[in-house]
């Protein structure tokens, strides 16, 4: 049985839940949001700065990085070579080394690159980099990943903002049995029953943001995630019962009248 | 007068600017911020004493929402 410690790296974080902080409709639902959820860690991208906006409100101002971790990103780049540029601007910033590789193939179904992918944990592995690595469900990519030196495998669940909700619960249980390394369910989640069953596969954790951002309630959906990833991991470590083929029933048959 | 490239916008500098006074030029927060120069990125240290050239690119980037 796994321990009921979440460890990347060398960080202990206290929820298992991680959150994005995108597709809000402002910054002020985005923090009441992440104070909902009860994550510890959420996740941001790198873009440039308006510089025609001067008042233009930080998503730092709403967010403390001293108070919550912020977990750099690299959505919207299709190689290696930009998520790189991009993670070396994010450390520079904060001082942040623990980031989120995302190295995207595809514009319609924002699939991961593979090959990209591993190009790119390689060298952020090499300067240092704690990588938590965006992947697809496959197996041995997943195993390839751990070996490179990623900090965490991040497979799908389905494609990124779908809210299809889990679609390879094999590749997934493989994913998990195989991991020496945290195994975060990232992208696809549509709503808080799909990260309670990410979670009772055996996940170390789940990575949310549409399901929350784009619920008709943001912030009681983001209760409603925090709550169902505790209930997801107690359900895996409590051990499901062995499922029968006919009944078995619950009242004891001695001393029926 | 330095003719400069910065976040994709042609600008025209007419003082002498260092990037420590191009961020106070447009009130941003150096502790917020990243740096890059020609494609490489600069040092929090060396805003001081990097001065701005004719025809640099310079992209400045800060964090925002993001999945």
């Amino acid at each position: 049985m796994k321990k009921n410690i979440f460890k990347i790296a060398n960080q202990i974080l206290q929820s298992r839940l991680i959150v994005g902080t995108g597709k809000y409709k402002n910054f002020k639902e985005t923090a009441q949001a992440v104070k909902a959820s009860g994550a510890d860690m959420v996740t941001v991208a790198v873009r440039r700065i308006n510089i025609l906006d001067k008042k233009k409100p930080l998503l730092t101002d709403y967010l403390n990085p001293k108070k919550i971790k912020y977990l750099p990103n690299t959505a919207g780049c299709f190689n290696a070579d930009e998520s790189l540029r991009t993670l070396r601007l994010a450390r520079e910033i904060g001082g942040w080394k623990m980031v989120k590789l995302e190295v995207l193939g595809d514009k319609k179904t924002l699939y991961p690159d593979m090959i990209e992918t591993l190009k790119a944990t390689k060298v952020l592995v090499k300067e240092g980099f704690k990588v938590l690595v965006y992947c697809s469900d496959d197996p041995l990519l997943a195993k390839e990943l751990e070996y490179i030196g990623a900090s965490a495998v991040m497979p799908l669940a389905s494609p990124i903002g779908s809210g299809q909700g889990i679609q390879n619960k094999i590749n997934l249980s493989i994913i998990i049995k195989n991991a020496k390394v945290p195994i975060i369910v990232d992208a696809g989640i549509g709503t808080a029953s799909d990260a309670t069953i990410a979670m009772e596969l055996g996940c170390d954790g789940v990575l949310v943001n549409s399901a929350i951002a784009k619920a008709k309630n943001p912030i009681l959906m983001a209760e409603s995630f925090k709550n169902a990833v505790v209930s997801g991991r107690h359900s895996f470590l409590a051990g499901r019962m062995k499922r029968l083929f006919y009944a078995d029933a619950s009242s004891p048959l001695k001393g029926l009248i | 007068m330095a003719r400069i490239q910065l976040n994709g916008r042609k600008l025209e500098l007419k003082n002498r600017h260092t990037i420590l006074t191009l961020l106070k030029k447009y009130k941003m927060d150096s502790k917020k911020i990243a740096v890059e120069l020609n494609g490489k990125i600069i040092n929090r240290n060396k805003y001081k004493i990097v001065y701005v050239q004719n025809k640099d690119k310079i992209e400045i980037v800060h964090f925002i929402g993001g999945g």
